[in-house]
């Protein structure tokens, strides 16, 4: 299961609470450029909501030292400490919901804390739960298929 | 791989002072005294900086420093330098992870240079040196361990029982030196094979861990013999260990403007990958077919240019064979991936046969030098040749060509099994070359004979064999002691001077004029010609001065690229490296700098080759094959663009003439333009008509050095 933030553009009326909420969460600061969630103006009132839906996983199999892993209840997560800063997972993302910040050492990315949830007052925004799907499960395949020992039986 | 870190004697060791990088640069040097097991550390000076950058020029700068003018390869003063550059370690901007590596060369006796990616160069430099120097010889085989993350330098006896090929002994010491199993990736281990302890053409291979493979792997310092100096100077391998690398461990003086440089560059490389290159799916195998279809895939060793065999090894094969969709960089952050790997291969010969592999690999001048050239239409032939080559530690470029010449000799009688101790040289006959690569590492005799290059090979025939010296001469495809490349440069003459108007050799890293030259047309005439040679190999030395690849640059495209005046240079792109450059350093720099500061370091591997006795007009010459048609069916097989060639250009009606006769005379023709181009080229360079730079040149490129003006003066003199 891939637990996730679930977003509903047609409720959204462009309050930007939820920037707030995640901004200041994580980077202690109000500034949507610092946001995992970012609202974006249609025009007319209308607003697109954008966070990580979880499931595609092409930064997961881009990261070229495993920093971006799954965790189990399904959440795409970014390990600080293996993470060397490439950005390469921010050029793959078809949605741009892999976020960076001009001198940041590392991306980041929603990982459907819920924090946003509360702050909205129009339930545009909550955390839901999805089966797996083949992008999700595509980066462990690409993986199992290369890996030296699960090939020879866990020898060389 | 069951040894310990216990099982290392530890010969000697000593800590170090560890600082950040700062503006891409340690202004701090290591040297490595192997017969003393003694390390010192070595300032860089604001003059050293300014005149050499950095990479290959701080390579060069510290290898002249510590040899002489007699010096040779095997000389206990030779040194293998190890340098990065300032650029070097970023992880944002694709193909930044470069080092550069110099040594006097087995095959050439003058400097080399290597540009090869794995995770080495930038853990040395985070570690806190912008160069490693090996000098001296080791008494017993030596691991050399520079540990970045303590700050500790040792060097350790090699125990019994330590494996000699790179597939294993990389793997085995990269679990040695890890901090734990989780930290593997903090080891990078630098070593060559058996193969280069018996042959001239050593490689080195440089080590990344692979995270989903659960393994090494490893990319190749492959020309002029580097591999076979370590193994002369018994070191076994060195290892560095680094762990903790950031966005910004480089120290940029604008870290957020690499980002956005580099995010660019991913991105375009994301979008129009698929559309251009293919080098995430392909690597540079993608120029196979393309290679074929214009005549240009060295075929037989180079008589042709195409086969309609061609198809059989052509991209899309290696699309299929290459594991897809992993992060195949060589070097953190390089989005273009193009170091793509066959796992699990099954070998079939040699003293690893049944076992599988991961092939590094094949690479277009390894599919192109172990298959095409002899004649080699099946993958897995490629695969194996190229899975030996790198763990016994050779050159697949310099084996390739070898091997092709050999199987030349092959069909023209002078080879027989007798004279090969049973080995069948037959075009195509993969198992056979797999046979001279066994033969080396156990040191029997026709494998050790064989790998010892054309140059000698070429001569030793005409003695022993009585071959026609003339013949042996036009078809060993050398220039200076190296083989050259795999890329047919009879049809284009500013290629000829891309490969053969070089400092170290035919290699395909200074210019590529082939498409420019032959097929669009664009430099006609000898001025346009060496206008080309001077700007893309001082614009492609850049790259290595500042630890960078080459690839990014113009294997893949912005989309508007064609919009451009000069679309080759790739003009965006070129506006890339200056901005991260300044980015980086705090330094200005634009596409006259650039050049400037190739300049320098171009002029100075030219004098220095000068030093050495070499650097000579005369060493500048190709053999007849990479110039035209050596044989009458070579003439035939491109009769008509021959004999168009004669009516037009030489003014000559080929109607009357026999093939014989349109052979000498295209050939007489053809030798006369290289010696223009020579003159046109020298002249644009700066230097004598004999090839050394002027002290009048050395001095406005800002190259005044006296001991190099001393150098130049002396052979003006005719007294060196």
């Amino acid at each position: 299961m891939i637990k996730y933030l679930k977003m509903d553009d047609a409720k959204c009326v462009g309050c930007m609470n939820c920037t707030s909420a995640c901004s200041i969460k994580y980077f202690k600061e109000d500034n949507p450029a610092l946001s995992c969630i970012e609202v974006q103006g249609k025009g007319k009132n209308a607003f697109h909501l954008v966070s990580c839906d979880q499931e595609c996983r092409r930064c997961v199999a881009e990261c070229p030292t495993k920093a971006i892993s799954v965790a189990p209840t399904g959440i795409v997560v970014i390990n600080k400490n293996l993470c060397v800063g490439c950005l390469a997972c921010v050029a793959v993302c078809p949605i741009e919901a892999m976020k960076w910040y001009p001198g940041g050492k590392n991306p980041f990315k929603c990982i459907a804390c819920g924090a946003c949830v509360k702050t909205c007052p129009k339930d545009a925004l909550s955390i839901e739960e999805k089966e797996d799907s083949p992008a999700s499960r595509f980066p462990f395949e690409v993986e199992a298929r290369v890996s030296r020992k699960a090939a020879e039986g866990g020898v060389k | 791989m069951s040894l310990t870190i216990k099982d290392f004697k530890l010969l000697s060791e000593r800590n170090y002072e560890k600082k950040p990088v700062q503006k891409g640069y340690n202004m701090r040097t290591l040297h490595a005294d192997l017969a003393g097991k003694k390390f010192t550390e070595k300032a860089v000076s604001e003059d050293m900086k300014r005149r050499f950058t950095g990479g290959k020029g701080f390579g060069l700068k510290l290898l002249w420093d510590g040899t002489k003018p007699a010096t040779k390869w095997d000389s206990p003063e030779n040194e293998i330098v190890i340098a990065m550059g300032p650029v070097c370690g970023n992880t944002n901007y694709p193909g930044s992870g470069k080092s550069l590596v110099v040594s006097i060369s087995p095959m050439t006796g003058i400097p080399i240079d290597s540009n090869v990616g794995g995770y080495f160069g930038p853990y040395l430099k985070f570690s806190g040196f912008d160069a490693l120097e090996l000098q001296g010889k080791a008494e017993k085989d030596t691991i050399v361990f520079i540990d970045g993350t303590e700050g500790r330098l040792a060097f350790y006896e090699a125990p019994e029982g330590l494996e000699f090929d790179t597939h294993l002994l990389a793997e085995t010491l990269t679990h040695v030196f890890a901090k734990d199993e989780k930290s593997l990736q903090a080891v990078s281990v630098v070593s060559a094979g058996r193969g280069a302890e018996r042959s001239p053409m050593g490689l080195l291979n440089f080590s990344l861990y692979d995270k989903r493979r659960q393994g090494i792997r490893v990319k190749q310092a492959g020309r002029g013999g580097i591999g076979t100096v370590l193994r002369d100077k018994k070191i076994r391998a060195i290892v560095v260990r680094y762990a903790g690398v950031e966005q910004d461990s480089n120290g940029a003086v604008d870290p957020a403007a690499v980002q956005r440089i580099g995010l660019k560059l991913h991105r375009e490389i994301i979008v129009n990958d698929d559309k251009q290159c293919k080098m995430r799916k392909q690597g540079t195998g993608h120029l196979m077919e393309v290679m074929n279809d214009y005549d240009l895939l060295p075929t037989k060793n180079h008589k042709y240019g195409q086969d309609p065999r061609g198809p059989e090894i052509a991209s899309w094969v290696w699309e299929k064979l290459f594991s897809q969709d992993l992060p195949d960089g060589c070097w953190f952050g390089c989005t273009m991936a193009c170091a793509h790997a066959v796992d699990h291969f099954e070998l079939e010969t040699g003293p690893y046969k049944g076992q599988k592999v991961c092939v590094d690999g094949p690479e277009y001048e390894t599919a192109a030098g172990v298959g095409s050239n002899l004649y080699v239409y099946d993958p897995h032939g490629i695969l194996e040749l190229n899975f030996y080559c790198d763990t016994y530690g050779i050159d697949t470029i310099s084996f390739g060509t070898t091997t092709s010449f050999l199987m030349e000799c092959w069909e023209l009688g002078i080879l027989n099994k007798e004279r090969t101790d049973g080995i069948d040289l037959s075009w195509g006959n993969w198992k056979g070359a797999a046979q001279i690569l066994h033969d080396l590492v156990e040191g029997k005799r026709f494998g050790v004979l064989a790998c010892k290059g054309v140059k000698f090979l070429a001569e030793h025939f005409a003695k022993e064999y009585k071959a026609d010296p003339q013949v042996m001469k036009d078809i060993a495809l050398h220039g200076k002691g190296l083989e050259q490349s795999e890329y047919v440069s009879k049809e284009s003459l500013a290629q000829q001077g891309g490969y053969y108007l070089t400092n170290k050799g035919p290699q395909h890293d200074e210019a590529w004029l082939i498409f420019m030259d032959m097929v669009n047309n664009r430099i006609p005439t000898f001025e346009n010609k060496a206008e080309a040679l001077h700007y893309f190999p001082m614009f492609r030395t850049w790259f290595g001065l500042q630890g960078l690849c080459k690839l990014p640059w113009n294997d893949v495209e912005p989309a508007d690229n064609a919009k451009h005046k000069e679309p080759n240079k790739v003009p965006e792109h070129v506006e890339n490296y200056c901005k991260i450059y300044t980015a980086i350093t705090g330094e200005p720099m634009d596409s006259e700098l650039m050049i400037a500061q190739s300049e320098k370091v171009y002029n100075f591997q030219r004098a220095f080759n000068v030093r050495l006795g070499h650097g000579r007009r005369a060493e500048d010459y190709p053999p007849y094959r990479a110039m035209g048609p050596v044989f009458e069916d070579e003439y035939l097989a491109r009769a008509e663009r021959y004999d168009k060639l004669m009516k037009e250009r030489i003014g000559v009606d080929p109607v009357a003439k026999s093939v014989r006769e349109k052979v000498a005379i295209t050939r007489k023709w053809r030798l006369e333009q290289y010696d223009s181009l020579i003159d046109a080229v020298f002249k644009r360079r700066g230097w004598t008509s004999d090839g050394c730079p002027t002290p009048e040149h050395l001095e406005k490129i800002g190259m005044d050095i006296p001991e190099l003006i001393a150098v130049v003066e002396a052979r003006m003199a005719g007294k060196a």
